[in-house]
């Protein structure tokens, strides 16, 4: 089987963030494979055990990417594809990100295409159905449980805290939701293995793509951090003034009445 | 001159610190009270490859390097210094001493299933009255046909109850000047005339496995003598040598994990209306623990790359484990203070830091004899 990865490269949202002019600060941010991503790399790798088949990662990066394929190499996948668009485009978004893959899958003969439900830096959840739909395949998202019988395919998804059983047949796209499963740690020997593996570096000529092919189509106008949480503030008196207390602050201060 | 980790070993410290952070971690407190080796992880850790990290694959290892040692040995001790010591002493007495010296045979019979990680060895060298004078070594083994016959007593080993092996040190005969000569021989721990016994309660580190080991007329072929039967007492120097890199590594893992719930703290916990981290005299305290994490770690790294490259690196080895146990031990000391009366809490774990840490300062070399190993090298 012809299993794909999307991967994207994004800064851990545990470690602290910082905002400089509008833009995230890079030097000093701590980078990974976003969690979601990795439910995507452990489900292909059990996919490829047990049907066999090969596992190519795939990235839409910069030169920094290169870690985190190495790190999906070591967990197991065999080969990894980073489109290195950073000295063609200053700004991308979901459109951009598509247009590539789509060029990239053009040729490609694909089984099965997994990725993440959502990416944990800007969460749109739009990249895997948009390449779905530009490569006229099915898609099943936030996926919770997979079961593949020859052509068919057997889905358990998540829909808001209940479950949808969806059967469809390959090709197919699907993107990973929490609870698909445990993602493996890298192992040593899959570490010093990791280099070794094959690891193709592309850019937008490659793919015959122009800047213009893949500029943005939306605009950012402003990045900020969420306000401080404050310390609660505990009313006191009464009950009958608190409720009017409460009241009138809900009106005045939080301005939600 | 170059600072920065390979791609390797970044991936190395980060897969570490993740198998360290949500493995581990959750079970440190318990470990300490309960004071039980946690032989699961260690299964966890050996299907991981950590076991093997600084052995090539021929011989069952991973193929990494001293430098992604230390770091791994940093992350696991950062979040539990028994764990932490239990893997060092694993890898660093119990492993490499049959790599150094070695033969093919014994590495493919006993160094193959450590390195793997599918068993744990150990290095029985302290006896109750041979500590830092391993010279006093009073263990015997005898030639008898093809067989050592081992007879003595060892104490204060480490992972000794679990161990599928042990290298004992004993001496087999004298020299031309009078002096005894101290072999390492490899002895099976199901050998019969073995008993070990872990009835120490210890300060700290108290789920890493101690135990005293009683040989009465223990049998093992000749062929299990481990490298060159003149050289015992260099081989062991070398292998201590080796030994101090991963201590320190250990040291600077507490040391972190004692910065790290400090500063947290101290950016918490309001006094006088406001976080007592904008006191100077705990940015003071914090600023020297810092300060002193950094420098250790680059010590440690220096001495671990020295390795790698094949140069001498006995000194810096001892600069290493010197400096690093005892900032442990003076940065868990700060951060208990920091806390104040919460410090002295189990809860807050920054009291099990400290008793962890002292134990660095004394074992594989008190402080006092990496001075003297240092001096050593200047001729004193």
């Amino acid at each position: 089987m012809n299993i794909y990865v999307l991967m994207k490269k994004t800064f851990d949202t545990e470690e602290k963030i910082q905002i400089d002019g509008g833009v995230i600060e890079e030097e000093g941010a701590e980078f990974i494979i976003n969690p979601y991503d990795e439910y995507a790399i452990e489900e292909a790798i059990k996919i490829r055990d047990d049907h066999g088949g090969e596992v190519t990662v795939v990235t839409v990066g910069d030169e920094e990417s290169e870690q985190q394929l190495r790190t999906a190499l070591a967990m197991g996948a065999d080969k990894a594809v980073l489109v290195n668009t950073e000295d063609d485009l200053e700004d991308g978004d979901q459109y951009s990100t598509v247009r590539i893959l789509e060029a990239y899958f053009e040729d490609k003969d694909v089984d099965i295409i997994l990725a993440g439900n959502v990416a944990i830096d800007e969460a749109s959840g739009q990249v895997g159905p948009r390449l779905a739909d530009k490569l006229d395949i099915p898609y099943v998202t936030t996926i919770t449980n997979l079961e593949i019988g020859g052509e068919d395919v057997k889905i358990v998804r998540d829909v808001e805290g209940d479950e949808e059983t969806v059967e469809t047949s390959l090709p197919l796209l699907v993107t990973c939701q929490q609870g698909l499963n445990e993602p493996r740690y890298p192992s040593l020997p899959g570490i010093m293995k990791a280099k070794k593996k094959p690891l193709e570096e592309l850019e937008l000529d490659d793919l015959d793509l122009d800047e213009d092919d893949v500029e943005a189509k939306t605009e950012t106008v402003e990045v900020f951090l969420p306000p401080e949480k404050e310390a609660g503030r505990v009313l006191e008196g009464e009950t009958e003034d608190q409720v009017k207390e409460l009241v009138s602050l809900l009106k005045t201060e939080a301005k939600v009445l | 001159m170059n600072f920065e980790l390979t791609k390797e070993q970044e991936m190395i410290r980060k897969m570490v610190r993740d198998f360290a952070t949500e493995k581990i971690a959750p079970r440190a407190i318990d470990i300490d009270v309960n004071a039980k080796f946690p032989e699961d992880l260690f299964k966890e850790m050996g299907e991981l490859g950590l076991l093997g990290i600084p052995f090539p694959e021929e011989v069952g290892g991973s193929g990494g390097d001293t430098v992604s040692y230390a770091l791994a040995a940093e992350e696991i001790a950062r979040v539990c210094g028994s764990t932490g010591l239990s893997y060092a002493a694993a890898v660093s007495l119990g492993s490499s001493p049959i790599y150094y010296f070695g033969t093919d045979e014994q590495k493919e019979k006993f160094l193959k299933p450590l390195a793997s990680g599918e068993a744990l060895g150990s290095f029985g060298l302290t006896e109750p009255n041979a500590g830092s004078d391993a010279g006093g070594t009073k263990t015997t083994a005898k030639i008898d046909g093809e067989d050592y016959v081992i007879n003595g007593e060892k104490c204060f080993i480490t992972n000794a109850s679990y161990a599928k092996q042990i290298i004992v040190t004993a001496v087999t005969g004298k020299d031309d000047r009078g002096k005894n000569i101290i072999s390492a021989i490899i002895v099976p721990t199901d050998t019969p005339g073995i008993t070990i016994t872990d009835n120490y309660d210890k300060m700290g580190v108290r789920g890493s496995n101690t135990a005293e080991i009683v040989l009465e007329d223990v049998r093992v072929p000749k062929e299990n003598l481990l490298g060159d039967p003149e050289k015992g007492f260099k081989q062991f120097l070398y292998t201590l040598d080796g030994g101090r890199i991963s201590i320190a590594a250990l040291g600077v893992g507490i040391a972190q994990a004692s910065l790290d719930k400090a500063l947290e703290y101290a950016k918490e916990r309001k006094q006088f209306g406001q976080s007592i981290s904008n006191f100077q005299a705990i940015q003071f305290k914090l600023a020297d623990m810092a300060m002193e994490v950094e420098l250790a770690r680059n010590m440690v790294l220096k001495a671990a790359w020295l390795k790698d490259q094949g140069k001498n690196f006995t000194k810096e080895a001892a600069y290493a484990k010197l400096f690093a146990s005892e900032t442990a031990t003076r940065n868990a000391n700060e951060a208990i203070q920091i806390h104040g009366g919460y410090g002295y809490m189990r809860e807050y774990e920054v009291e099990r830091y400290l008793r962890d840490a002292k134990l660095l300062e004394i074992g594989e070399g008190t402080s006092e004899i990496q001075r003297l190993v240092i001096a050593r090298q200047f001729g004193c």
